[in-house]
């Protein structure tokens, strides 16, 4: 194997791995976008979503049903959030807002837990998480197939939700509730609904988010510490863009798995649990937007 | 007049409960004379739940199985339980809140994990609490002289290592076929992951192999980059020294993807249970992992259990079928020493029929023998190694069992498999103890 071969192999799982990333990053973006607020509860969204997916498979229900019945749960937790949450502190400060999400986060956690059990599962997609035979005899490269399933999935998922926030009424209803709340309420633009609707969407995405890497993982706890992995993506592709997610995601993939295969065995290993946080600190002083994020102005 | 009927029969009523309570905690009372308390500091939520709810939920098991049979010489056993999420500063508060319970102080602290011991480890000859370490923690506490307090009763990383490296050796064709091999140290990115590597850096230099060591910071959900360089080094063998099922399945998975032989990647017995092989799938099929405590049902004890305790609806899992499995049998084993310590205690103390003191626990976790026939008396025999321990040696069983998993269960391949060269470990556990006593001013007790 090349040394070259080898870098563009690193770099490509990296992408992959990105990808991945991009996926929990995307419930923060809609989440953001129309209340600007961090959902530091995403990571625990993923964690219930797909538990509850493979404790409705283990109650019974076949794959198709478990999903649709776990979207609808997703929605009615959406709801629960908008009207527990959200609502009783519409008009509180964004800091507010942030602890109210760290609450609904652990309160998920325990949730999920107390309902479905502490145990591990096994996720079973009918995707094999072993390398692409053709590519890794004609390429030499080892390509999982899950991994390329996960970035279809996620460019589809963008695709979807940048149509939907372009093109639908209720994009254009989400942008202007994130403007100015205030001035969106008073020329009728139904912002409960608009709240409902988004965080219905986060839940979704959780869900789909969840099963890749409960896919990979296993459903387990751990994949509440996702989260942690998606706020450096978010800092460099901006809290408010879609697109910027994916960037974002892909940027983080790369950097830290190049910097650990090869910077990495210079200070001991294990440098990319922090080495993304350090890329993420320089955007925030080059760029405290992130690379799409709109340009933040305020009068002083 | 009314007022005056009312307030007799409120004096009446206050005098009935008054008395009720009185003759109700009276039995208490005397009941308290004769129980002995156990902490358990139990980890039933987060990523290491699987681990917890198997472990502790066996102490629990078997603490109720002993007070269905009469207790220990008429003693009951008490237990309060407190949720660590195996967080060593959650640790330390629960050490806080469990330390007295009903006007009684621990005897014992098992913490089932290494952060969590080192949190604590420098309070036990203070609290008079032992320790007990039951595969985990600090290696060189098992130099009794430096650690009177603490014990690795069932063996420890330092033994467990070499013992691996026994097996790859073996496997290879004898120690000298292993020169020139490479190893690769695959692990967490903590206390834990490095604890074993003074002893594999040793044997490593001995036999002249290559050491690689590549850690995963945690939770270890993410690999890629890791498996990648062990792609590129192409080693030998890898030991995969993880901490909860999702990075311990994960790594099976990444093996799988760069197609490296799960017959040449060794699990350490924290990653050697079936709720890390589960989640890997068909990826898991063939991975080895070293076991101080065997799974099965196959042990007297175990069905006993079963058939006592969740036959009358006091079980502590909620999912009996893991009744057996590497974490319950291995809370098992460790709740059986403790029970076995404190025989020795009252018999020591002439406190048959009484509860006994953290010193005189010690001491009778001290006098642990537990010999092939003793494992068969209480049920348990071939399902941990036979071991005993002194004042200098508080490492129980020095011997590990291999075991593999063939993707549905786990099969033991080899008998209890102690290191080629104990006397070595030994050594390098005394260099270690000593030194920290050097620098901590400790001056070993006499233990000849």
């Amino acid at each position: 194997m090349t040394e070259i071969l080898f870098f563009f192999e690193v770099v490509l799982a990296g992408m992959l791995a990105g990808t991945m990333y991009s996926l929990v990053a995307l419930g923060f973006v809609l989440i953001y976008k129309a209340s600007a607020t961090f959902n530091f509860a995403q990571g625990a969204m993923v964690f219930f979503a797909v538990l509850s997916f493979v404790g409705f498979m283990e109650l019974g229900l076949p794959f198709a049903l478990a999903f649709v019945v776990t979207v609808f749960l997703m929605i009615a937790v959406g709801y629960a959030t908008e009207r527990l949450v959200l609502e009783p502190l519409m008009s509180q400060s964004e800091d507010t807002m942030l602890m109210a999400t760290i609450g609904l986060a652990f309160v998920l956690q325990g949730l999920a837990q107390a309902v479905w059990g502490v145990e591990v599962r096994r996720l079973d997609l009918g995707i094999g998480d072993f390398p692409i035979p053709w590519v890794a005899e004609n390429l030499g490269l080892f390509v999982s197939a899950l991994d390329v399933a996960a970035g279809v999935v996620a460019a589809v998922l963008i695709v979807i939700l940048a149509l939907l926030f372009r093109f639908t009424k209720m994009g254009l209803g989400l942008r202007a509730v994130a403007d100015d709340p205030g001035a969106a309420a008073s020329i009728g633009i139904p912002l409960k609904t608009i709240m409902l609707m988004v965080w219905s969407a986060a839940g979704i995405v959780a869900l789909v988010a969840g099963m890749l890497w409960g896919a990979r993982a296993g459903v387990q706890f751990a994949l509440v510490d996702l989260a942690l992995k998606a706020l450096p993506v978010l800092i460099i592709g901006g809290f408010s863009s879609i697109p910027g997610a994916i960037v974002g995601g892909l940027i983080i993939g790369v950097v830290e798995k190049t910097l650990e295969v090869y910077v990495g065995p210079f200070f001991g290993g294990g440098i990319e649990g922090w080495a993304p946080y350090v890329l993420a600190i320089f955007f925030l002083l080059w760029r405290p937007e992130g690379l799409f994020g709109e340009k933040i102005i305020r009068r002083v | 007049m009314s007022m005056r009927r009312t307030l007799r029969d409120m004096m009446a009523v206050s005098a009935i409960v008054c008395a009720a309570i009185v003759s109700a905690a009276l039995p208490e009372r005397a009941a308290a004379e004769e129980t002995q308390y156990f902490p358990i500091a139990s980890s039933r939520v987060g990523p290491y739940s699987a681990m917890g709810t198997g472990y502790y939920g066996a102490q629990i098991d078997y603490l109720n199985y002993v007070n269905m049979n009469g207790g220990v010489n008429g003693v009951m056993l008490t237990w309060q339980e407190c949720e660590t999420e195996y967080n060593a500063v959650k640790t330390v508060e629960c050490y806080q809140r469990l330390f007295e319970y009903n006007g009684q102080k621990m005897v014992v602290f098992d913490t089932l994990g290494t952060p969590g011991a080192y949190a604590v480890i420098n309070r036990m000859a203070e609290d008079e609490v032992v320790l007990a370490q039951y595969g985990y923690g600090r290696t060189d506490a098992a130099d009794g002289s430096v650690w009177p307090w603490v014990f690795n009763a069932a063996g420890h990383y330092w033994d467990q290592i070499a013992v691996k490296m026994r097996f790859m050796a073996e496997q290879e064709g004898g120690v000298e076929n292993m020169r020139g091999k490479k190893i690769v140290h695959m692990h967490i990115d903590s206390a834990f992951g490095r604890e074993p590597l003074p002893a594999m850096r040793a044997i490593a230099e001995e036999w002249g192999v290559e050491i690689v060591e590549i850690a995963v910071p945690p939770p270890g959900l993410e690999q890629q980059s890791q498996w990648l360089q062990v792609r590129r080094e192409r080693p030998d063998w890898v030991t995969f020294w993880g901490a909860g099922s999702g990075m311990n399945s994960t790594g099976m998975t990444n093996a799988a993807r760069i197609g490296f032989p799960r017959e040449r990647l060794i699990y350490v017995t924290f990653g050697a249970a079936e709720e890390d092989m589960y989640p890997a799938g068909d990826s898991a099929t063939g991975t080895y992992a070293m076991a101080n405590a065997l799974p099965g049902k196959q042990f007297p004890l175990v069905q006993a259990i079963e058939e006592q305790v969740y036959g009358a609806g006091e079980g502590n899992l909620a999912d009996e079928s893991r009744i057996g499995s590497v974490y319950w049998n291995r809370g098992l084993g460790a709740a059986v020493m403790w029970i076995e310590a404190l025989k020795n205690a009252q018999e020591m103390h002439d406190k048959v029929g009484q509860a006994v003191t953290g010193a005189e626990f010690r001491a009778g976790y001290e006098a642990l023998n537990m010999t092939p026939e003793r494992l068969e008396e209480l049920g348990i025999g071939g399902m941990v190694a036979p071991f005993d321990l002194s004042c200098a040696k508080h490492n129980g069983a020095r011997a590990f069992a291999m075991m593999q998993w063939d993707g549905e269960k786990f099969v033991q391949v080899t008998d209890w498999l102690p290191p080629l060269d104990p006397d070595a470990i030994r050594t390098l556990i005394e260099d270690s103890a000593a030194k920290f006593a050097a620098e901590n001013g400790i001056t070993p007790r006499d233990c000849s």
